[in-house]
């Protein structure tokens, strides 16, 4: 499947995780890492025309600054007409799981590639399909009585108003159709210690939360929980797709195709 | 002396009882991110970079440039020097780059001192702190972080034991504004002269008594190359310096160092990679070092002489390896004049058209020069992407450009902008100069209409086209012939900018930017000043003046108080003109030209008298060459097409406008 002759050109998606220092590089950044990665992978990605050719990658939602993950995507149109991947005389679809392994290398430390696996033919984007993410934070400031009673009253609120400035002028946005699910996970009473600063009441909360109609940040979401609380860590842990009243990730992480019998038997419990 | 009105920094972490056994501050420097603008400054991270062990015998330098981190990290010397060091048994390096203000506050509040961006060690964990010094406003920078590191900024202030403070970069051609705080200068390029002052090190350093540090500081000034200014006493007569005489056993000039041969230093083999954003990112390969056009105003082309290039094989080997190893799909061949080297039509062809790039790598050329730019250049750079252009005249007229010595006459420009339009350019950007000697308004004024002949030129192909015109305030540089001229007020420079804008209203296509005429005169005081504005850059730093090369930080009103304090006045230090006799700040140090050289060439300009690029005509015994022992290394006995600087030229006739170019304007 990998570069078979087709007259667009085959779309690879391709699944990392974003951890460590590199965390704190933004997005803009990721797009620039990824097509140096490729242009020295070697593998042949189609091009766009016009005036400022550029590769054709395509990302899905952005990730804030910051925050870490484990499921992040990115689609790779390659030229069309390829069979194998130049420079070797390998059949392309052998490739799979060393072009994972080949890519991790090129990518800056800890951005590592998971799964890479060619798309059907008709797929969507990330950026349509993904309906919703999981999320685990670490905050601090509250005891986890007080927290657990605020998540509570936000889970039980109509609206959930915060106020974003957007070129200048100030907005108000309701957060709340977008959490799907709000929980306090764990609690650290002691504190978190990073040198003189100690961050008191440290808990860990999970949530989902839709893309649409538009992302909320977790700092938004820890926002919303009302004064006194800051994230102080955010992890993506996974991205979904919603069809047919079932949910599954973009890519699973073993590298099976999207769309396996997984994927059907699920579909068929449903 | 100068009074300590605000406390120094007092960093919180307990002082390492040996260097080498320093932590890492990465878990508090972390927690202070989240908080931050671009948090990835702080990170390192990029390709190509080394995590050195530290210990015994080898002497740790951190490589620090005193500016944030995307405008110092693409630092070719800076790179050069990291991976030379880094290869030495006896040596290693890490890098820091200036915290923005929100960093730095940050630390200051949790006591985190200034930090390497590999290993995240204080900056107390390393023997040296050496300084990359390319601009003058960021004087205030280097005090920082000094004062960040936990050190005193005066070396006179500070212990034996403490790391040694060195700089070098250009503007260490004139020393004396960073006197007092940097124990060491290293003056000229750096490749082989760092090898020598490492190996001093490590011979000094299991020892760390005061009169040790004695002994270092003079085996130091004994080094070809490296300035010691605690070793020279300075003398002031009626409020002006008179001498700066040596300690005795000290050499009373200290000449620059220069490689020989470039095509013995590749480097940087590893150029860094970093994962965010910075100025320049690209492959940069430096194609060759020097300039002998000999325009009067530029300090870079007069200290980096003789000119040496790189042969053109090693050029490719470096672009397609730098290539295949970074990922990027552009590369910059680095000059003072890129389009003046050898054969580089053919090599650029060559890099374009090399079938491995499947044609998708774009060739930067900085720094044009309209003369040697043609039309062949044009089109082989514009196959890919077309970057940016930029042409510099410099001057409005042809009187102006030749007292400037920039002899581009205005046929060759309205030709290269030909060119560029032609090849479907639709932005065409010109660097002037104003404020400079004998400058007249109609001086002044030509450059608006210089630009809207451009104009003129581009409707020919397109209907909407853009020059930008870029006016900066020139101020007269150390090391240069125009090193003894007066510097205009900034009044003047406002009231010349507002001559241009309203020759230039109307005119639809051309824009007019300008540089802050204000950041001129401060940028006046610390190039052209003597030991006494290191007082001045010390109170302009303690009111809170850092980052003053950036507009949102930089304030004159902090550099006019601080001089009044000091007793100095804008009228001296800046907007006078100094005459023959006067001891120049920095008369002690030599880039290798004759004095006798530069003011033949001063008074020469003065009369408007050009001088032809010497490397395709006779020698004006400048005594770059002859002084080092060297000639200029050019591959090419003919100056590349297009003629350069004069050469082949009728230089009284310069000015004369093509005909056909006048046309009905609005």
């Amino acid at each position: 499947m990998l570069g078979e002759a087709t007259a667009t050109g085959t779309r690879l998606r391709a699944r990392y995780s974003k951890t460590g220092k590199v965390r704190f590089t933004s997005h803009r950044d990721v797009v620039r890492m990824w097509e140096r990665a490729l242009r020295r992978s070697g593998l042949p990605v189609a091009w766009s025309e016009g005036y400022s050719p550029r590769p054709l990658l395509s990302f899905g939602h952005a990730l804030p600054t910051g925050a870490e993950s484990f499921a992040e995507y990115l689609d790779i149109r390659l030229a069309p007409g390829l069979a194998t991947v130049p420079g070797t005389r390998t059949p392309a679809q052998d490739l799979r799981v060393e072009l994972a392994q080949r890519l991790t290398a090129l990518l800056p430390e800890g951005v590592d590639v998971h799964a890479i696996a060619p798309l059907p033919v008709g797929s969507g984007s990330l950026q349509q399909e993904v309906s919703s993410c999981s999320w685990k934070l670490e905050v601090h400031g509250l005891a986890s009585e007080e927290l657990t009673s605020r998540v509570e009253r936000l889970l039980a609120a109509p609206t959930a108003l915060i106020e974003r400035e957007r070129k200048g002028r100030i907005t108000s946005d309701d957060l709340r159709p977008a959490v799907l699910a709000l929980t306090v996970t764990a609690c650290a009473e002691d504190g978190l210690t990073g040198g003189p600063t100690t961050h008191l009441g440290r808990a860990w909360l999970e949530a989902e939360v839709a893309t649409r109609p538009r992302g909320v940040r977790p700092r938004e979401l820890v926002e919303v929980l009302g004064p006194g609380t800051k994230l102080s860590r955010a992890w993506r842990l996974q991205q979904w797709i919603e069809r047919d009243g079932t949910r599954r990730e973009p890519l699973a992480i073993c590298g099976q195709e999207v769309g396996t019998a997984a994927t059907r038997a699920e579909r068929r419990a449903s | 002396m100068v009074p300590v009105e605000t406390p120094t920094f007092e960093p919180s972490a307990p002082e390492p009882a040996a260097r080498a056994s320093a932590q890492s501050l990465w878990s508090r420097v972390e927690a202070l991110l989240p908080d931050v603008q671009k948090p990835a400054r702080y990170v390192g991270g990029e390709e190509g970079a080394r995590s050195p062990v530290h210990g015994e015998g080898r002497v740790a330098w951190l490589l620090c440039y005193p500016d944030t981190y995307e405008i110092g990290l693409p630092n070719q010397g800076l790179q050069i020097l990291y991976e030379l060091l880094n290869d030495r048994d006896d040596a290693l390096a890490e890098r820091s780059y200036a915290p923005w203000v929100d960093m730095e506050s940050a630390m200051r509040a949790d006591g985190v001192p200034l930090f390497s961006v590999e290993n995240h060690l204080p900056a107390r964990a390393f023997d040296v702190l050496a300084f990359n010094v390319s601009a003058e406003l960021v004087y205030t920078n280097v005090l920082n972080m000094i004062d960040l590191a936990g050190l005193p900024v005066r070396s006179s202030s500070r212990d034996p034991g403490d790391p040694l403070v060195v700089a070098g970069g250009h503007c260490v051609f004139n020393p004396e504004p960073l006197a007092d705080f940097v124990d060491a200068f290293v003056v000229g390029e750096g490749e082989e002269v760092v090898g020598e002052v490492n190996e001093l090190l490590a011979a000094h350093l299991p020892t760390r008594s005061a009169s040790d540090r004695e002994d270092l500081l003079h085996a130091l000034a004994r080094i070809p190359g490296v300035y010691v200014p605690s070793l020279f006493l300075p003398c002031y007569e009626d409020g002006r310096l008179v001498a700066l005489e040596p300690l005795p056993g000290v050499p009373a000039v200290v000449e620059k160092r220069t490689v020989a041969d470039l095509g013995q230093w590749p480097y940087p083999r590893r150029q860094l990679v970093p994962i965010t954003e910075v100025v320049h990112d690209r492959l940069n390969v430096e194609v060759f070092r020097g300039c002998t056009r000999g325009c009067r105003f530029c300090q870079a082309g007069m200290i980096t002489r003789p000119v040496r290039e790189r042969p053109a094989d090693q050029v490719r080997t470096m672009v397609e390896e730098g290539l295949c190893r970074t990922g990027y799909e552009e590369v910059a061949l680095t000059s003072l004049s890129t389009a003046d080297y050898s054969g580089i039509e053919q090599l650029v062809r060559d890099v374009i058209g090399d079938p491995r790039h499947e044609g998708r790598v774009s060739v930067s050329l900085p720094s044009l020069r309209v003369d040697a730019f043609t039309v062949g250049t044009a089109a082989e750079i514009q196959r890919v992407r077309r970057t940016g252009l930029t042409f510099a005249p410099e001057g409005g007229t042809w009187r102006m450009r030749k007292v400037i010595n920039k002899l581009i006459s205005e046929e060759d420009l309205y030709s290269a902008v030909d060119a560029a339009f032609s090849q479907g350019w639709r932005r065409v950007k010109l660097y002037f100069l104003i404020g400079l000697p004998t400058e007249r308004d109609e001086d002044v004024i030509a450059i608006a209409e210089l630009g809207a002949r451009c104009v003129e030129i581009g409707r020919r192909y397109h209907r909407a086209v853009t020059v930008v015109a870029s006016v900066g305030g020139f101020v007269p540089k150390p090391q240069t012939p125009f090193q003894w001229a007066s510097q205009d007020t900034a009044e003047e420079l406002c009231r010349k900018i507002a001559l241009i804008r309203g020759a230039a209203r109307g005119v639809r296509g051309l824009t007019i930017r300008w540089h802050d005429p204000e950041a001129s005169v401060a940028e006046g005081i610390a190039s052209r000043g003597d030991r006494r504005v290191g007082a001045v850059v010390e109170r302009v730093w303690r009111a809170g003046g850092t980052f003053q090369e950036w507009s949102e930080q930089f304030d004159l009103g902090l550099w006019d108080d601080a001089l009044a304090a000091e007793g100095l006045t804008l009228g001296d230090v800046v907007h006078r003109s100094r005459d023959r006799d006067e001891c120049l700040p920095w008369g002690h140090i030599s880039a290798g030209l004759h004095p006798d050289f530069l003011w033949g060439d001063w008074l020469e300009a003065l009369e408007g008298g050009a001088v032809e690029d010497c490397r395709w005509t006779p020698c004006y015994d400048c005594g770059a060459c002859t002084g080092f022992g060297l000639e200029h290394v050019v591959a090419s006995p003919r100056p590349p097409a297009g003629g350069s600087q004069g050469t082949g030229q009728d230089l009284e006739h310069g000015g004369r406008v093509p005909v056909h170019l006048v046309g009905a304007r609005r």
